[in-house]
């Protein structure tokens, strides 16, 4: 355990070689180390920030904060109109958007097929019937609109197509999946769910990061449900957005207590999220560590190397120090002491970079991978571990280059002698 | 008082083991200044290095105020270099980093003084080798001989029992090595045991007893 003096005489002799240091050497130290910090906490952040980019892009866009959706044995939800009342009566809950659901197919280019032994443009969807306003006011569904307009609740035969099912979004040539060629804002489409067949204009075409808007087709609810004949307004899912700070599961809880669980199935986001995506959320964790590790292992031999071309440079000084009496152990800490230094200066500005500059600035900014609009996800408590885990091991490998210089004879060392 | 007895150093290069101290004796009394004289290659800064405790003798001892030095650990030789002994480095061997002042306080303060104490102490042991003016330069402003005095301020700041200087005017020009010797005389006339090594014949004769060192022996002893 070192004593008051030695940490008294390490602080005193780590200060000054500090102070007088040459500032460049100094600075560049730091910024190794806060590359070192970066590489710790930002290279795992922005992997970790790939999926929950996704992930928040399908609870904002998508799933919202609560999801009822049918029973396993129904294609409905019974007594819609019941749950949506019982939900409009909670004080929790902003806004919600119920959908109707239905497999359908869409087809393309029928005019212009010239036999029937032609092979059809056709496409496997999702359609879904919603009230466009309240989609809106949920999922934000009109800010994906990247080709023609916004569906309104009054169009007639007018739909939205997910721009997966368009070829030229999505050029995929697969047995299990196929795409529409040539279709456009404004081209018109056969669309045919259970018997019911019917062209319709394709009024604009949605692109999100999220499967299940990208892979949809949207038309207005009303028209939806004339088409299925949907008369009782059972409707199959019905996403709740709730009011900032409001508790998802408390306000599941209502729901269940009112009920709704007899009906419905009510899941908030998290327990909604499908199993392979928190598979995937561990597994870039996972990776997001392996990597903090590599991060620890260049830290502590960048800290190391520093440490001991510093010490080594300084082997005659080290034994001018012992040869007037200073301990070694003073001599250690010394050295243990300007890593803390190098460390601790290099995580301050790296924290300052983090929160300041780079969250935000990815945040108003994510980057587009092509699944998702990543984040930095750099949660305080776990940048605070990797900044704790830096400076153990900064200290470990400031120390060992110390004690090997510091050992050395001490006439050797003032000599330069080997 | 310094005993020498019968002590031997050899160095071991693969085969090849060169004795350079082959048995020296002798005793230098509290408040004396012996000189240690030689040509080069005489043995005469690893006889020192020996008495100072910065290296370990191969056989022999070396007892100061009747207690065996060579029985002692690395670190209580340490300890012991820092209570008690004073070293004057040929290259004067001050820390770049730190001012005279500060280079003068580290062995005080390693001592445990409280940081006023010690630097007054190093203030006033800069004023004895005549820099007061200079407390607060590095060591990169300061020429040669200013370098060498902070390094005897140093040696002399926590008052030790003996000093030992080794070729201290070595790298100076006369003027600056005079000056050196002087302040020599000055601390052995207040009663500080001094041991230096010189190859200068001049010098030596500030030393009330000169030993002459040949090929790793004292071959004689001049009694002024």
């Amino acid at each position: 355990m070192p004593s008051f003096l030695n940490l008294r005489i390490g602080f005193f002799l780590a200060k000054r070689q500090i102070k007088r240091s040459n500032p460049w050497t100094t600075t560049l130290i730091i910024f190794v180390l806060f590359f070192t910090f970066l590489n710790l906490v930002v290279v795992s952040g922005i992997l970790i920030g790939l999926i929950q980019g996704a992930v928040d892009a399908v609870k904002l866009h998508y799933m919202s904060d609560i999801i009822i959706s049918n029973l396993s044995d129904k294609t409905y939800i019974e007594n819609s109109p019941e749950v949506i009342g019982i939900i409009k009566s909670l004080p929790q809950v902003d806004a919600l958007t119920a959908r109707y659901l239905q497999g359908g197919t869409v087809e393309a280019n029928y005019k212009t097929k010239i036999k029937d032994t032609d092979k059809s443009d056709v496409a496997n969807a999702s359609v879904a019937g919603i009230d466009p306003v309240a989609e809106d006011n949920v999922t934000n569904l009109s800010k994906f609109v990247v080709e023609g307009k916004y569906l309104e609740p009054g169009d007639y035969d007018q739909v939205l197509l997910g721009a997966y099912l368009d070829k030229k979004y999505m050029p995929v040539d697969s047995p299990g999946f196929s795409t529409l060629s040539n279709v456009f804002a404004g081209s018109k489409i056969r669309l045919k769910v259970g018997n019911v067949t019917r062209e319709v204009t394709i009024k604009g075409i949605v692109k999100a990061k999220v499967d299940e808007v990208s892979m949809r087709i949207y038309m207005p609810d009303a028209q939806f449900r004339s088409m299925i004949g949907r008369s009782d307004y059972n409707v199959s899912e019905i996403s709740i957005k709730l009011k900032p700070g409001a508790n998802p599961d408390l306000v599941r809880d209502i729901l269940k207590a009112d009920g709704v669980d007899k009906v419905a199935k009510v899941q908030t986001f998290n327990e909604g999220e499908p199993k392979f995506v928190k598979d995937m959320q561990n597994t870039f964790a996972l990776l997001g560590n392996i990597l903090s590790s590599i991060g620890l292992v260049v830290a502590s031999i960048t800290i190391f190397i520093v440490i001991f071309i510093n010490a080594i440079t300084r082997r005659k000084f080290i034994g001018i120090l012992k040869g007037i009496g200073i301990s070694e152990q003073a001599i250690e800490i010394s050295y243990v002491l300007q890593s803390f230094f190098y460390a601790f200066c290099g995580s301050v500005v790296g924290l300052m970079v983090l929160y300041a500059f780079l969250q935000p600035a990815i945040a108003a900014h994510p980057i587009d991978f092509p699944f998702s609009d990543g984040i930095l996800v750099a949660p305080i408590g776990g940048t605070m571990l990797r900044i704790g885990l830096l400076m153990v091991t900064t200290i470990i490998a400031g120390f060992i280059p110390a004690r090997l210089v510091v050992r050395k004879n001490t006439l050797d060392s003032i000599l330069g002698r080997n | 008082m310094i005993e020498v007895r019968n002590l031997k150093k050899s160095f071991k290069d693969g085969e090849n083991i060169t004795e350079v101290l082959k048995g020296i004796n002798f005793i230098a009394k509290s408040g004396e200044f012996v000189a240690i004289m030689g040509r080069s290659g005489a043995g005469k800064s690893t006889l020192l290095y020996q008495m100072s405790l910065l290296d370990e003798p191969t056989s022999g001892n070396v007892i100061i105020d009747e207690k065996d030095m060579t029985t002692l650990s690395i670190s209580k030789r340490t300890e012991y270099r820092l209570s008690d002994l004073g070293y004057v480095f040929q290259d004067y061997a001050l820390l770049p980093e730190m001012t005279a002042l500060e280079n003068v306080a580290l062995p005080l303060l390693m001592q445990g003084l409280k940081e006023k104490k010690a630097y007054k102490e190093a203030t006033e042991a800069l004023i004895k080798v005549g820099l007061e003016k200079r407390l607060n330069n590095l060591p990169s402003k300061l020429s040669g001989g200013e370098q060498q005095r902070v390094s005897i301020a140093r040696a002399i700041a926590h008052k030790p029992k003996i000093l030992f200087a080794d070729e201290p005017t070595a790298n100076l020009d006369n003027e600056s090595s005079k000056t050196i010797l002087e302040i020599f005389k000055e601390l052995h006339s207040g009663g500080q045991t001094i041991i230096m090594v010189t190859h200068e014949v001049e010098y030596s004769k500030f030393a009330e007893r000169v030993i002459h060192l040949d090929d790793g022996k004292i071959s004689s002893i001049d009694t002024r």
